[in-house]
């Protein structure tokens, strides 16, 4: 072969070790993983342990037994759980982070000190926010305390042993919300292409969007997943959690906005004075805009942390509090402490699922830029 | 010639090891020292290896041994709670090694209750040795504070309504309070013994009683009751913070092992009877619901001689009296030694040799883990929906599951 010079048989020789070890302990092991969720490893707790278990294919069973299963309510709940705890964590962690990025970018005193002491947070592993935080949020001390430095009583808000929820939902209802969502989604998307004159991508969107608002109308309400509703909503005692999770991850949007915000030039906000716009508009206009490549960057890298989210809610919950729970803790606990392997194994490719639903994007996306540059 | 010679060498250097596994550091560290002294004294060639997993309740060290057995290196002898925990994990997984013979040539037969016998035994065989025994359906409560409210102990969940009813009137917001999940599943199995009786508890772990029975069902919706008498917080709170609202008289009541007991003395300095008292929790007097730490002898140990005369060390009752007045439990055995025991052991260990004896499920006596892991969802989903219905129904999933009364 022509392309197979001296040179680069070194590089295949140099990246060969990691390619193998990537190619064992991660794609192997994601393999095996998919492959343990669709049998009944651990099912019958005679087998769990046993020498030489005795393992049958079950195929979608145990995603089964998870969206519909009656057993699996809490798991059911986590995935709500999940849904909002990445919305509101990332929309704290951008607010905050954006408004101390703008506040320090207009050059205050000391400002290399609040820098670091902003982005401190960030140094310190989830455990230990979680035990501060749990410190502080505990019922008889902490915050629920400083209501009596002024003289009233003691706040008796339970920041992470709330047992209410709002935003209930009966999860029966869930395919008819996902369709009426997505068709909402498509219907604007075949808009916009019909007003920026894309014919066959408008057509395509609005019969998709018309199938969808058709089944929704017509189908959905017959589907049943479950015998009995199951309401599933945001449980309050989350609230905590997120306060926590913001406070360790703000400073870090706030240095990624911050460094947008250095890169823009200063003759692009003297343009617009001179333009005539005012501070409002500048910053609504030009600045923000030129920061939304930053926005998402930092949507995704958090997205996927606050998917994955363990340790944080082990050190300020604990295992066993069901309001508080999210699936890796479920599937650590379905693993290994109800030695349910095959289902724990099936969590955790929900996990990678939904993750990858944040990251593939982004990738492709980042790749063809790159590929563009080339 | 090779292989021969090493077999011979590697017999030689075993016949003076022991690895022993277990969770037991920090207060509990004592205790098992003053075991192994005492092993050493009868064995003076073994070298004891103490291979201590820290972490409440073992849940670190199950993890650890998890691993090593599946890795086929399992220590000489574990630690794990009596019972279920052990046999639903260990034994229905074909890796234990059945200790009858071990029972019948130490006598052991009659030095333990019958009950605790039957609890550590399936399937025709005894799978391991109790060292100590707690007692889990204890009530207790503020001598001082009960007088001021002027209410009694109830002996009943009815009786306890009441209560509760008579001091949530007096301006006592939470009459009863409960911590953390495992301490809510604690108080659930007092309010099932003292509603459905020993006898009916026993029946529901042989699967005799379904839990989607009618008297189970109004055991849960009592449960629901008794939930309403509790504090709003209890997820927030250790069992330790519980306790401490005892002393502090912010709630009458708290159900809870007797290391409480230990708590109360010796990191509250209070005394027994006066700064705190005890009774059986309501409907359970002449019961006593019972959880023991116990070792077993898993298939494949390296040092089986050495780790079976650990064994007769742990169930002799030199032994047991040697580690329980430090650990704070009392022996298994009938014949101990009381007066080396404080107040509140002796009334346990009096109780202990009259009483009918069943198993805690929330410290894996009766139920395996798997049971006790899931059912802690169930718990929380009744406290926040009262459905006694689904949850009892859920229950019975998970019993079928689990195979409870296979």
């Amino acid at each position: 072969m022509k392309g197979l010079t001296k040179d680069r048989l070194w590089a295949l020789a140099v990246l060969l070790p990691s390619l193998i070890l990537v190619g064992v302990f991660v794609y192997g092991f994601i393999g095996r993983t998919v492959y343990v969720s669709m049998t009944d490893w651990g099912n019958d707790p005679a087998q769990a342990l046993a020498t030489n278990p005795i393992i049958r294919w079950t195929g979608l069973d145990n995603y089964r037994e998870l969206f519909t299963g009656f057993l699996q309510g809490r798991f059911r709940q986590e995935l709500v759980s999940t849904v909002f705890f990445t919305l509101f964590f990332i929309l704290g962690c951008l607010g905050l982070g954006l408004g101390l990025a703008l506040v320090l970018d207009r050059n205050p005193k000391g400002e290399g000190l609040w820098r670091t002491i902003f982005l401190f947070p960030m140094s310190l592993s989830f455990i230990v926010t979680g035990t501060i935080w749990r410190w502080m949020l505990q019922p008889q001390g902490g915050v629920n305390q400083v209501p009596t430095l002024f003289g009233a009583q003691p706040s008796t808000f339970g920041w992470l042993s709330s047992t209410d929820a709002i935003w209930k939902f009966d999860w029966n209802k869930l395919p008819l919300i996902t369709a009426a969502v997505v068709g909402v989604v498509l219907a604007v998307i075949a808009f916009r292409a019909f007003s920026s004159a894309q014919r066959t991508r408008g057509l395509v969107a609005a019969a998709c969007a018309a199938l969808l608002f058709i089944w929704a109308l017509f189908v959905g309400p017959n589907v049943k997943m479950l015998a009995a509703p199951e309401l599933h909503g945001f449980n309050l005692a989350l609230i905590g959690i997120v306060i926590a999770a913001v406070w360790q991850m703000s400073g870090y949007t706030m240095a990624l906005y911050l460094a947008g915000l250095r890169g823009i030039p200063e003759e692009l906000r003297e343009a617009a004075r001179v333009d005539g716009a005012t501070e409002w508009q500048m910053y609504g206009r030009v600045i923000f805009p030129l920061l939304a490549p930053i926005s998402l960057s930092a949507m995704i890298i958090l997205g996927h942390i606050s998917l994955k989210i363990f340790d944080l809610v082990y050190a300020m919950a604990g295992p066993d509090n069901t309001f508080t729970s999210v699936p890796a803790l479920n599937m650590y606990l379905t693993s290994f402490r109800q030695n349910q392997f095959a289902l724990g194994a099936a969590i955790g490719t929900i996990l990678l699922i939904l993750v990858a639903f944040v990251i593939v994007p982004y990738l492709s996306s980042s790749f063809r830029a790159e590929e563009g540059h080339a | 010639m090779l292989a021969l010679a090493l077999a011979t060498v590697s017999s030689a250097s075993a016949a003076g090891k022991l690895e022993i596994f277990s969770w037991w550091s920090g207060d509990e560290g004592p205790a098992l020292d003053a075991l192994v002294k005492l092993y050493k004294q009868k064995y003076p060639s073994v070298t004891v290896d103490n291979a201590t997993v820290s972490g409440g309740a073992g849940t670190n060290a199950k993890a650890v041994l998890k691993t090593r057995m599946l890795g086929g290196t399992p220590p000489d002898s574990f630690q794990a709670h009596a019972g279920q925990e052990l046999i639903g994990t260990w034994v229905v997984a074909n890796r234990m090694e059945d200790l009858s013979s071990l029972f019948k040539s130490e006598g052991w037969a009659k030095a333990f209750p019958a009950d605790v016998i039957s609890l550590v035994s399936s399937k025709g065989g005894i799978w391991s040795v109790p060292v100590n025994v707690h007692r889990s359906n204890v009530m207790w409560y503020n001598p001082a504070k009960l007088k001021a409210w002027g209410v009694t102990a109830p002996k009943t969940w009815t009786e306890f309504l009441t209560t509760c009813n008579t001091l949530k009137a007096k301006g006592v917001a939470a009459p009863l309070v409960v911590g953390e999940n495992w301490t809510q599943q604690h108080l659930w199995e007092n309010v099932m013994v003292g509603s459905l009786g020993a006898a009916g508890w026993q029946n529901l772990w042989s699967g005799k009683t379904k839990f989607t029975d009618p008297k189970v069902v109004a055991a849960f919706t009592t449960f629901g009751k008794v939930m309403d008498c509790a504090n709003k917080d209890a997820s927030g709170l250790s069992w330790q913070q519980a306790s401490d609202r005892i002393v502090d008289g912010t709630s009458a009541f708290n159900i809870m092992g007797d290391w409480a007991a230990g708590y109360f003395t010796t990191t509250k300095k209070l005394a027994p009877n006066t700064g705190f008292g005890w009774t059986t929790a309501p409907g359970t007097s002449g019961t006593f619901v019972m959880l023991a730490d116990a070792f077993g002898l898993p298939k494949g140990a390296k040092d089986r001689a050495e780790a079976l005369n650990w064994l007769k060390v742990l169930g002799s009752k030199q032994g047991q009296d040697t580690f329980n007045p430090l650990k704070g439990s009392i022996a298994a055995r009938l014949d101990s030694d009381l007066s080396k025991y404080n107040t509140y052991s002796k009334s346990a260990a009096a109780d202990w040799k009259k009483n009918k004896i069943v198993g805690s499920m929330a410290h894996g006596a009766v139920a395996p883990e798997s049971f006790t892991s899931a059912f802690g969802a169930v718990i929380d989903q009744f406290v926040a929906s009262k459905n006694a219905q689904g949850a009892a129904a859920a229950a019975q999933q998970l019993a079928d599951k689990a195979g409870i009364g296979k």
